[in-house]
């Protein structure tokens, strides 16, 4: 059967439609609306949850991703010089260091420091948010050695060969050439860490914690046995999360934008 | 305008003695032992084929690359002696990159003005002057608040001039500074530097501008797998060539719809 472009193009738009929504159509009648709502929606019985899932567990949530990030990003500028030291061992150390914290789960860090670190030292009792902020920071360095490093590289050889042939030592031409050119090229990919890191925050939910160290996750999971909402209070925590991070990754693509722009 | 700022017409002049030097990379040996010298307030143009080691040459004077023997004296310094201060004698040599090498991040201004003030320590006021006499030097003394990226490639070129400049070297080496260059903005670069070599600038350029060398420079230097193959005044090297392998590269250089492609 012969078709021409246009009637071609209709066709294919027609049956896109079709399929997506006889898709949604199809869930949408097949779902049970009133259990739905009893266990996922049943906002009217989350009042004991307020104010302290904002004013502790946000608080909280937010607090623990910026010191693992702040420590992360300290150690990661760290790993990211050490692993272009010319002095071999301390790539080796830099290079076992990234590969180790970046193969394992985040979890198992966690663990090992949560139950790990009192056992191996009696007596020593980390507080839970110290543990949650140690362990989280030390994966994020790994990651964030990685990005720093290929940002530190992507800076053209040209421009250190120009700031030295001005007469510059090599740590200023690193401060005042290199770095600042590789902070623009690793701000979206430092966002998306710190995306990341807000949602291992809720890691610390399977440590022992006090209630005022409680994060976002925390009262979600103790929501569900006490309120009697079903997972109501774990869909508004995943909706206080959406609210972190959204504006976050609207940021980065900013951040990407604007840096594609200037570059030539 | 103070006593240690270069203004047209006067510039102080360091000369550059190079013997000896070779430069390997691995089992490629680029340099063979090469016999140089430009003296005080000289304007020598490298010439040679692609590949024959004219950039590695110029950038062992500086140490951009760390030669494997020979000595190079610049200025009152001894480039190749590893108790030198490199830092000290790299403020005295200008370099000019066939790529420009401006700092992106940076304006016009700061571009000239940074190495002056983090390195040489002068005041932000005497360094943005310094800059503001170079910029209109080359030419460009209203683009100061501009970003590289928004002028030609001609113009990026005069700021890397007046960039290097700014520090008042004694010495200035360019290499290729027009092979990046669209055909119209050659010009105006090579007329800079034109003015610089009347002004008494030393300068040890790399260029395939047989006109420009032959006009401006007090010397030419044909450099053929790494060795000096011939030099002399310009008219003669240019003009009236005594080595084969010079004819071959001019013949090449000067006329370049006749190439014979070799079996
Ligand atoms: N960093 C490096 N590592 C390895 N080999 C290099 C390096 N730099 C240059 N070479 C080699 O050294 C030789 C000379 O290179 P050089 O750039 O000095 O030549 P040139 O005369 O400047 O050539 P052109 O006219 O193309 O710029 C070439 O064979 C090149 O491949
Ligand atoms: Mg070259």
């Amino acid at each position: 059967m012969a078709m021409t472009t246009r009637q071609r193009a209709r066709l294919s738009k027609l049956i896109q439609i079709v399929v997506f929504f006889g898709v949604i159509l199809a869930v949408v009648l097949q779902v049970d609306w009133k259990v739905l709502s009893e266990q996922f929606f049943a906002f009217d019985k989350l009042g004991p949850i307020f104010p302290d899932l904002l004013t502790i567990g946000l608080k909280n949530t937010v607090y623990y991703t910026a010191i693992s990030f702040a420590f992360g990003l300290t150690l990661g500028l760290l790993l990211a010089l050490m692993k272009m030291a010319t002095f071999a061992p301390y790539r080796w150390f830099a290079t076992g260091f990234i590969e180790f914290f970046r193969g394992i789960p985040a979890i198992l860090v966690l663990i090992t420091f949560g139950y790990g670190v009192p056992t191996a030292f009696p007596g020593t009792s980390w507080p839970q948010p110290v543990i949650v902020m140690v362990s989280l920071g030390l994966v994020s360095a790994a990651y964030i050695a990685e990005t720093l490093r290929a940002g530190l590289q992507a800076v053209p050889k040209g421009q250190i060969e120009a700031a030295r042939s001005l007469g510059m030592p090599a740590w200023r031409a690193m401060v005042t050439i290199v770095i600042p050119q590789a902070f623009k090229i690793v701000l979206p990919p430092l966002t998306n860490e710190i995306i990341l890191l807000t949602k291992d925050s809720s890691l610390a939910f399977i440590l022992g914690a006090t209630a005022a160290q409680y994060e976002m996750t925390k009262f979600g999971r103790d929501g569900i046995a006490s309120l009697g909402a079903g997972i109501t209070p774990l869909i508004v925590a995943g909706a206080l999360y959406l609210v972190i991070t959204i504006p976050l990754s609207l940021i980065a693509r900013k951040f990407e934008s604007r840096s594609a722009r200037t570059k030539r | 305008m103070t006593d240690n700022t270069n203004t047209p017409g006067t510039f102080k002049a360091s000369g550059v003695d190079i013997r000896g030097l070779h430069k390997s990379y691995g089992d490629n040996e680029v340099l063979r032992g090469i016999d140089l010298e430009v003296k005080p307030g000289e304007v020598v143009c490298l010439i040679g084929p692609s590949g024959s080691g004219k950039s590695t040459l110029l950038r062992c004077v500086n140490l951009l690359e760390q030669p494997n023997a020979g000595t190079i004296h610049v200025g009152g310094f001894d480039a190749t002696d590893l108790d030198v201060n490199l830092d000290k004698m790299r403020q005295k040599v200008g370099m000019v990159f066939q790529q420009f090498n401006l700092f992106p991040h940076l304006t016009v201004m700061q571009n000239c003005t940074v190495a002056q003030t983090k390195v040489l320590k002068r005041p932000a006021a005497k360094a943005r002057a310094v800059a503001s006499t170079n910029l209109g030097r080359v030419g460009l003394g209203d683009f100061g608040d501009r970003f590289p990226d928004q002028l030609s490639g001609g113009q990026q070129q005069r700021v890397a001039i007046a960039r290097a400049l700014s520090m008042d070297p004694t010495l200035m080496l360019f290499d290729e500074p027009t092979s990046a260059l669209d055909p119209e903005t050659v010009g105006e670069v090579l007329a800079i530097m034109r003015s610089l070599a009347k002004a008494g600038m030393t300068m040890l350029v790399v260029t395939h501008e047989m006109s420009f060398a032959k006009e401006v420079a007090d010397r030419v230097i044909f450099m053929d797998g790494g060795v000096v193959v011939e030099q002399g005044p310009a008219k003669d090297v240019i003009g009236n060539p005594q080595q084969p392998r010079t004819q071959d590269f001019l013949k090449r250089v000067l006329d370049p719809t006749h190439v014979e492609i070799a079996e």
